[in-house]
């Protein structure tokens, strides 16, 4: 579905992505895992057109990813950002249904839209009402991930979704977003920095390193063929290794 | 790009409303203006009473300012006729050229003007200090200065600058005092009454001579020259209004300095107005054909007009100064380089001294509301383009983000995410250029703009506090009432992000 083809990203001399490629196909989780740094961020970004890599390009469904066609692409993309980013000058109601006020649906359409992901992302209707600073950070996240589905795209780009939640909680959403995105048959790539939940999701996993993807595999791979020391000690270092093997 | 081109298209429309508004209005009246001194004042009160008997629609501009600026105003012919000396022309104004008495007449010609036959006083500047001090010193004449160099001298700025004045006068009588200060003519008095000089210039004629006891000092090397008092006015009154420079030399010869100081202590102790002493004089002097009606301004109806002057002022120049401030504190955020000229230009802006910003104006603009409106425009650029973009650049990355990537265009991301973020910021800005452009609006006074600092500015002319406090204390509340309205505004506008 998403194919980057020698990308990379400069800022001036330092490097927060060697050139890389990496494909993402359709209907399938892909997660990319890493230290903090590593430009797990940065990749994302690249795919949604937020960064312009320094070199190489973005295939989307086989089309050049170009600034002409950056805006309509974006609509077929699902994008929650690292740290929530809801707007916090309008109720939940006003960030999940704003684009399709922009694109001008009809009010019954965008109610019908709302009552399904509500039930979908299990947000009680009284929390539509309130505004950002009102809502917990789980309704948030809920909340983004509404925003981010609204429109139907075909893609789904979340970067540590559930990165700020406590245990529990989170526990609970990973349940509910797996499903989700399985349910939905969406193609998904997943920023996240804990390898428990990484095997959780993930069809496949890519493990990055300073800019580099060092292995991208099943979770099986990554155990019993890490390409690298590297892999080998990342994993070690992730406790209840033997829980997902 | 786009949001280039609108903030472009906005600009030219602002350019448009600015020059409409300023365009100088055609004048159907006659348009008297006067110095800013009591008895300059009375003149030109005296010449627009004058005019009104015989049924000429006049208009008289009280206080608008110096000689120089009277000067210009009436060669761009923003006014017709203002009361001037003959001394100030040859000595001052026309200095350059060197005249005598004799060329008076023809070289004001080549400017344009006309000269009324004298009035009758002669009232020139001489220096004078309080009697008290003068007997305990035994100074009667201005070369006794000259033994005692301890004292500290107050004049007038023109005085201090004006080549027949201290520069010269210094020289003539070798006088030599160090403590020599420029004040305002009218706090000169202030600074004599509370010690803090001893020697101050006056006119002749002025009637605080009398009031605070002043002692003349007499022109022993006859350095001062004479000063007739006359009406200066544009020739083309003889094609406009025929027959208004013969009504002005009608005046000539009837107003003697005995006559002319009554009037002026009438105002200044009496506390009558100006119109007053000029009615008074014109109906004792005078077989006049209908009785001089004053128009009586009660304290209510004076501050219902200078809070008119003041909000138009204040209303119009704040307005445009919105249109144009947050385009150009959007295009500042959104390009650095462009955005470093911006705050850049509307710094320096803002870094003029207010008076000088003002008389700036006078030379592209004339004189009245249109220069102050432009002035306080100018001035109010500063905290809203500054405000405005620190409004946008302190949006949290993760939001533009968010609104970049949901595939909202340029525009609306702008109008429903950007500013709507911004907009506490950017109300704050409105608030303080709001509140400095109030009181700024006071100086309007100066350039015949009036609002304001009209009452404050004769206050301190005729020493009168209570005027003075006319003016201030409805300026502070309107500042006051600005700062309500404005949070008032806030709550309205920016929703409660915590329900
Ligand atoms: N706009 C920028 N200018 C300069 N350097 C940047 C910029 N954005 C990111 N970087 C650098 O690029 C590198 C990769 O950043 P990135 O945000 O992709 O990391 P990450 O893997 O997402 O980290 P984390 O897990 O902490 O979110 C980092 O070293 C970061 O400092
Ligand atoms: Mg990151």
């Amino acid at each position: 579905m998403v194919e980057l083809c020698g990308v990379s990203k400069h800022y001036g001399q330092a490097v927060a992505l060697h050139t890389t490629s990496l494909t993402v196909p359709r209907g399938k989780t892909s997660v990319v895992i890493g230290p903090s740094g590593c430009g797990k961020s940065t990749l994302l970004r690249i795919t949604v057109g937020l960064v312009t890599p320094t070199h190489g390009t973005v295939l989307f469904d086989g089309d050049l990813l170009t600034p002409a066609n950056m805006q309509s692409i974006r609509l077929r993309i699902g994008y929650v950002t690292q740290h929530g980013g809801l707007f916090p000058h309008m109720t939940a109601r006003a960030n999940v249904t704003l684009m399709a006020r922009h694109l001008r649906w009809d009010d019954d359409r965008i109610q019908a839209r709302l009552e399904v992901l509500a039930s979908l992302v299990h947000l009680p209707a009284a929390c539509l009402e309130r505004y950002p600073l009102r809502l917990s950070g789980g309704e948030c996240q809920r909340v983004s991930i509404m925003r981010a589905l609204f429109l139907d795209p075909g893609m789904l780009l979340m970067d540590e979704p559930l990165g700020a939640l406590d245990p529990m909680i989170r526990y609970g959403l990973q349940e509910e977003l797996r499903s989700i995105c399985r349910e939905l048959g969406k193609t998904v790539m997943l920023v996240t920095h804990d390898m428990a939940e990484a095997a959780f999701f993930g069809d496949s996993i890519t493990l990055m390193r300073a800019g580099t993807v060092v292995q991208t595999g099943t979770i099986q791979d990554l155990v019993h063929r890490p390409a690298s020391e590297f892999v080998q000690s990342f994993m070690r270092a992730q406790r209840g290794l033997h829980e997902w093997t | 790009m786009d949001m280039i081109r609108q903030a472009w298209r906005c600009s030219i429309v602002l350019a448009l409303i600015v020059s409409v508004l300023t365009a100088p209005s055609i004048a159907q009246t006659v348009r008297i203006a006067s110095k800013k001194f009591t008895s300059n004042v009375i003149m030109g009160e005296i010449a627009h009473l004058w005019l009104e008997q015989y049924d000429l629609t006049a208009t008289h501009q009280a206080q608008l300012g110096t000689t120089r600026y009277l000067w210009d105003a009436l060669l761009e012919g923003d006014i017709d006729i203002y009361p001037d000396y003959t001394g100030t022309l040859l000595e001052e104004t026309l200095v350059q050229m060197n005249l005598e008495w004799s060329d008076l007449d023809s070289v004001l010609t080549t400017f344009g003007f006309g000269m009324s036959v004298p009035l009758g006083f002669n009232d020139p500047y001489v220096l004078g200090m309080k009697e008290a001090r003068a007997r305990e010193l035994d100074i009667h004449t201005i070369s006794d200065l000259a033994r005692f160099p301890e004292l500290r001298f107050g004049f007038s700025n023109e005085f201090m600058e004006r080549e027949d004045g201290w520069p010269m006068l210094r020289i003539t009588y070798n006088l030599p005092q160090t403590q020599v200060r420029g004040m305002d003519h009218d706090l000169s008095y202030r600074g004599i009454e509370s010690g803090s000089i001893d020697v101050m210039d006056l006119y002749a004629m002025d009637a605080e001579v009398i009031i605070y006891d002043m002692r003349p000092l007499e022109d022993d090397s006859a350095y001062f020259p004479a000063y007739e008092a006359i009406y200066l006015y544009r020739l083309d009154l003889h094609e406009r209004f025929p027959t208004v420079p013969g009504f002005l030399d009608s005046l000539g010869g009837t107003l003697t300095g005995d006559i002319m100081r009554t009037l002026n202590t009438r105002v200044v102790q009496d506390r009558v107005s100006e119109s007053q002493a000029a009615s008074e004089f014109l109906g004792g002097e005078f077989v006049l054909e209908s009785q001089i009606v004053l128009r009586e301004e009660t304290m209510w109806s004076r501050l219902w007009q200078h809070t008119t002057e003041h909000l138009i002022l204040v209303v119009i120049s704040l307005v445009a100064a919105i249109l144009l401030s947050i385009p150009l504190g959007i295009i500042a955020a959104k390009r650095p380089r462009a955005g470093a000229l911006i705050l850049g230009i509307v710094g320096v802006i803002y870094t003029i001294p207010s008076l000088a910003l003002l008389v700036f104006m006078i030379p592209l603009l004339g004189i009245g509301g249109p220069p102050a409106v432009v002035a306080l425009f100018l001035y109010s650029l500063l905290p809203i383009v500054r405000n405005t973009h620190a409004g946008l650049v302190s949006i949290s990355p993760p939001l533009y983000e968010s609104a970049e990537a949901l595939g909202l265009p340029a525009m609306p991301r702008l109008f429903k995410i950007e500013l709507p973020l911004a907009s506490q910021s950017i109300m704050a800005g409105i608030q303080t250029s709001a509140v400095i452009n109030i009181g700024t609006a006071t100086l309007g006074a100066l350039i015949g703009a009036g609002g304001y600092g009209q009452p404050i500015l004769t206050g301190i002319r005729v020493a009168d506090t209570g005027l003075i406090l006319q003016g201030a204390v409805p300026a502070a509340l309107l500042a006051l009432l600005a700062q309500g309205v404005f949070t008032l505004a806030e709550r309205v506008i920016i929703p409660n992000r915590h329900r």
